[in-house]
């Protein structure tokens, strides 16, 4: 099979609106969290969250195109073209046949959803349903918005995971480029889900953090006190290649794709196995499918969303994982940071990860005060402050509602 | 130039983000203004809004250019 290299990289997230500014805030150790300014949150059990800062479409966009996408697409269309600049695509002839769009979205067009359906019962009965509602809303069109500005005629379609969409984005294009089936995809994830009906839902759920005392230390994965995720926005994207084509046309390399794992609970559509097992056999199937052995890993961005059973159940999986290996490594959250991007965590972690190898540096854990006697106090959480340390291979874990669990093996490339 | 003509000419310039001296009453909004089939939807429940009224399917399909909008509206807006 081929090999798969990644080249270009796109962000558009609540620490920064471009891969520099996320990987500053990263290094930082800054948190994206603050009270929620998109709609009056005074009545809700959480009213901050991590959005998306400074973010104008239309010095993007030209306005008509901007009206007709949900923010969720707009995100999209301004992190791809990040990552194909960035991967110099823009100078390039690129065989559309060969070339596609593979993009997660746990959600889709959320705000489009909410707005229509709340005109319509605002209203008199006769629907007024906008055109563009169905195009805007569905989960699927950024990958068709990109596909059309790119001119790419190859595989392309939106992957649905909850949290663990944009991994498996970037699984699927990875394995459709070391099949053969195309030589190059722009991959990744979006959301935008900091709205009423976003925040609201996942407070019925117990799923946030209500620390509306201090935003920017809820997120804090690990910590005794944890008390739920923080919600973020925003997306990241990838530009993938065969190792073949970004040679021949000579392109800078970042790192190499070792190898993707997935697997499902299959215990409860919300709650993570306690003891881990997905997450289990997740890691494992990653390190078989890149040929690696524990020991070869030595750095694990994890899910960590910050909730009280899903960050001591991860911890568990690694420990049956790694083995004595789990205290030689380095573990972080960047969700500590940019809280969580739901179905567009996995792509911007991937970059936090693929940076961190790059700069031999791993991001933090902040807001960390209190350890938990519960976790294992050997693994090594990197928290508070970026650890330096050659980085020779990284696992990517994200796991989603409904049990799923992805992992994706980033690797330094070497020739 | 009529109210109805100026109120118009400013949803097409808003809808299709054209400029207004593209806005002709000559110009047709899929072969001159770039509008899809979307765009040319939108825009009648667009005139529909602002004039308050409801514009039957076969004379919607009928509305193809600034000048045709005008005059159906002038003649039947409220």
């Amino acid at each position: 099979m081929r090999r798969v290299v990644v080249t270009g990289l796109g962000a558009l997230t609540p620490l920064g609106n471009s891969v520099k500014d996320y990987w500053d805030g990263l290094m930082q150790g800054r948190s994206g969290a603050a009270l929620i300014t998109r709609f009056d949150a005074s009545k809700f059990r959480t009213r901050f969250a991590a959005e998306v800062k400074g973010f104008d479409p239309e010095n993007h966009m030209d306005r008509k195109e901007a009206r007709k996408m949900d923010p969720y697409t707009q995100y999209a269309m301004v992190t791809a073209e990040e990552a194909f600049v960035d991967a110099g695509l823009h100078q390039f002839k690129i065989d559309g046949e060969k070339a596609g769009v593979i993009w997660g979205s746990g959600i889709g067009g959320l705000y489009t959803v909410f707005n229509e359906f709340k005109a319509y019962y605002l209203g008199d009965g006769v629907p007024k349903f906008n055109p563009f509602f169905v195009p805007k809303m569905i989960s699927d069109i950024a990958a068709g918005y990109l596909s059309i500005r790119y001119g790419f005629h190859g595989p392309n379609y939106t992957t649905v995971s909850a949290c663990a969409s944009s991994n498996n984005a970037i699984i699927d294009a990875f394995n459709y480029i070391r099949w053969g089936v195309a030589d190059l995809f722009i991959t990744g994830g979006s959301e935008a889900a900091v709205n009423e009906p976003g925040v609201a839902g996942f407070n019925a759920m117990k799923a946030l953090s209500e620390r509306n005392d201090d935003p920017a230390t809820a997120s804090r994965p690990f910590d005794l006190d944890r008390d739920g995720f923080v919600l973020g926005e925003g997306g990241a994207a990838l530009v993938i290649e065969s190792l073949d084509h970004a040679l021949a046309r000579g392109a800078r390399i970042y790192a190499e794709i070792g190898g993707v794992g997935l697997s499902a609970d299959a215990y409860h559509i919300t709650a993570p196995h306690p003891e881990g097992l997905g997450a289990t056999i997740v890691m494992r199937n990653a390190l078989r499918d890149a040929r690696l052995l524990p020991s070869e890993i030595d750095y694990i961005n994890v899910h960590g969303t910050s909730t009280p059973l899903g960050d001591l159940s991860e911890i568990k999986a690694i420990r049956n994982v790694f083995g004595e290996d789990a205290y030689r490594l380095n573990v972080s959250s960047t969700k500590s940071m940019s809280g969580h991007l739901l179905g567009a965590a996995g792509a911007a972690e991937a970059v936090a990860s693929i940076l961190a190898i790059v700069h031999g540096i791993v991001p933090p854990t902040i807001n960390h005060f209190t350890d938990d006697p519960a976790l294992d106090s050997r693994i090594n959480l990197t928290f508070n402050t970026p650890q330096s340390r050659t980085i020779r291979a990284a696992l990517s874990n994200t796991f989603g509602f409904g049990g799923h669990n992805t992992s994706v093996v980033f690797k330094a490339y070497q020739a | 130039m009529s109210d109805i003509a100026s109120k118009v000419r400013s949803i097409i310039v808003d809808k299709l983000g054209v400029d207004e001296n593209e806005v002709t009453p000559e110009a047709s909004f899929t072969n001159d203004l770039g509008a899809d089939s979307l765009d040319t939807v939108e825009l009648i429940m667009e005139f529909e809004k602002e004039f308050g009224l409801s514009i039957p399917d076969d004379q919607a399909e009928n509305i193809q250019t600034v000048g045709q909008a005008i005059t159906y509206l002038e003649a039947n807006a409220k």
